[in-house]
């Protein structure tokens, strides 16, 4: 990890993000709304997109504003950029979406307290440039929406034997006729032991020293 | 939908009781609608922190979900017509939210020293944990305001309280086991919130009749 005071580029920023400092497998921050609407894949998808928008506009607008916000009220200042980002999410959604806004709505919301989007403005976007920020903000997002699609992909493949809702074959068929999807993957539970799964693979490939967690109470 | 059911029988106190035990248990705001998991990985090691958080935690939401519902009530629905209200909560509840703790913190600090050390470093930590804003937003969506939005508050607190301590009790045995390479810290942690929130939904038999 870079010190605090050096630039970073954005590249590099981009790069750590996506693997090095993944936010979830990693430092397992912000899974907080995202995860409960991972058991289908189309509504995952639009809920990473919302999330990769807002953590990448939040982080180049807190690095912008970030000679002229004063520290003692940073916290609520950034707080206040998620929720305007947050807003266009919800409107858009809300207008081409309907149906699905009833079911995520209150999830994509709750956008605004994200561990991850915070984090990355509080530690990242508060001392460093622009477009590097606005490179850490995407990758983060990016990073944290293919470990959240992984889960949706494997929750809606075991849960109800589709994917994206279309069927798949003879999959499906063998999948429904014969009753075994699998309800757990549907219900809550499913998502805490997927994505622990997960975790489990990506720190086998490439285990690292605990100290991400160690200081992850971030929010 | 049971919540509901509840409403239309006359027995009001019957109907708040429902609602307190389905905010505590059948919808358990961590295990079944997952919010609050980041607070609830890194303070959950030891069964002292996890106590003073989630006791934070319990205080903040019942208080905030009261002061929200009748911010909701009294000025946002009135004004609907002229102001986008569904909008605006968002970032009104989060202000709000903001000022209660804020508010808190100074009470807490003149009341007793004591108290202000054990909850004071959470209180601000709690303005962002993404429980207290949830529960402010599920009550809002299930209309459910005045007293019963107390009852809730409460009960989302207090469900996110026991499985914090629940779970610090576990982590302090786990300390003590041979966990995988990879699985350690919060891939077992998540593993063992999967079984805790697999117990939590067997409580739905207990209310839906």
């Amino acid at each position: 990890m870079p010190t605090p005071n050096e630039p970073v580029s954005a590249m590099r920023a981009l790069r750590s993000q996506l693997w090095g400092e993944n936010p979830i497998f990693r430092q397992v921050l912000g899974i907080c709304s995202a995860l409960a609407v991972t058991n289908l894949v189309f509504n995952t998808v639009l809920m990473c997109g919302g999330l990769i928008w807002a953590t990448s506009l939040s982080s180049l607008t807190a690095s912008l504003l970030r000679n002229y916000t004063p520290k003692r009220i940073r916290m609520m200042v950034n707080v206040l950029i998620i929720a305007v980002y947050v807003i266009c999410v919800d409107i858009a959604l809300r207008a081409w979406f309907p149906e699905i806004h009833k079911n995520i709505g209150a999830y994509v919301g709750l956008i605004v307290t994200n561990c991850i989007v915070l984090g990355r403005m509080e530690s990242f976007a508060s001392r460093n440039k622009p477009l590097a920020s606005l490179a850490d903000g995407f990758g983060a997002g990016v990073g944290y929406s293919f470990i959240l699609l992984l889960v949706a992909v494997v929750r809606e493949l075991l849960g109800f034997g589709t994917i994206l809702g279309l069927p798949l074959g003879t999959f499906t068929t063998f999948w429904t006729r014969h009753d075994a999807q699998w309800i757990i993957m549907v219900m809550p539970p499913g998502a805490f032991f997927v994505l622990a799964m997960v975790v489990w693979f990506f720190r086998t490939r490439s285990p690292r020293q605990e100290q991400a967690t160690a200081k992850g109470g971030a929010a | 939908m049971m919540i509901l059911a509840a409403q239309t029988e006359t027995n009001y106190a019957l109907s708040l009781l429902l609602i307190l035990l389905s905010a505590t248990f059948t919808e358990n705001i961590l295990l079944t609608r997952f919010l609050g998991m980041c607070p609830f990985l890194s303070i959950s090691r030891q069964l002292r922190g996890a106590a003073g958080m989630g006791v934070a935690v319990v205080f903040v939401t019942t208080i905030t979900c009261a002061a929200n519902a009748a911010l909701y009530q009294f000025v946002l629905l009135p004004l609907k017509d002229y102001i986008p209200a569904e909008s605006l909560k968002l970032i009104l509840f989060i202000v709000m939210i903001a000022a209660v703790v804020q508010l808190l913190e100074m009470i807490v600090e003149r009341i007793s020293i004591r108290l202000y050390f054990a909850l004071g470093i959470f209180l601000p930590l709690i303005t962002v944990n993404c429980a207290i804003l949830g529960a402010s937003l599920f009550m809002v969506n299930q209309d459910m305001l005045g007293i019963r939005s107390v009852v809730y508050g409460f009960g989302a607190g207090a469900g996110w309280c026991i499985a914090i301590l629940l779970m610090a009790g576990i982590r302090q045995r786990l300390a003590k086991a041979n966990v995988p390479a990879g699985l350690e810290g919060p891939g077992i942690t998540l593993i063992i919130t999967g079984i805790m929130a697999l117990a939590f939904v067997i409580f739905q038999g207990m209310i839906q009749k």
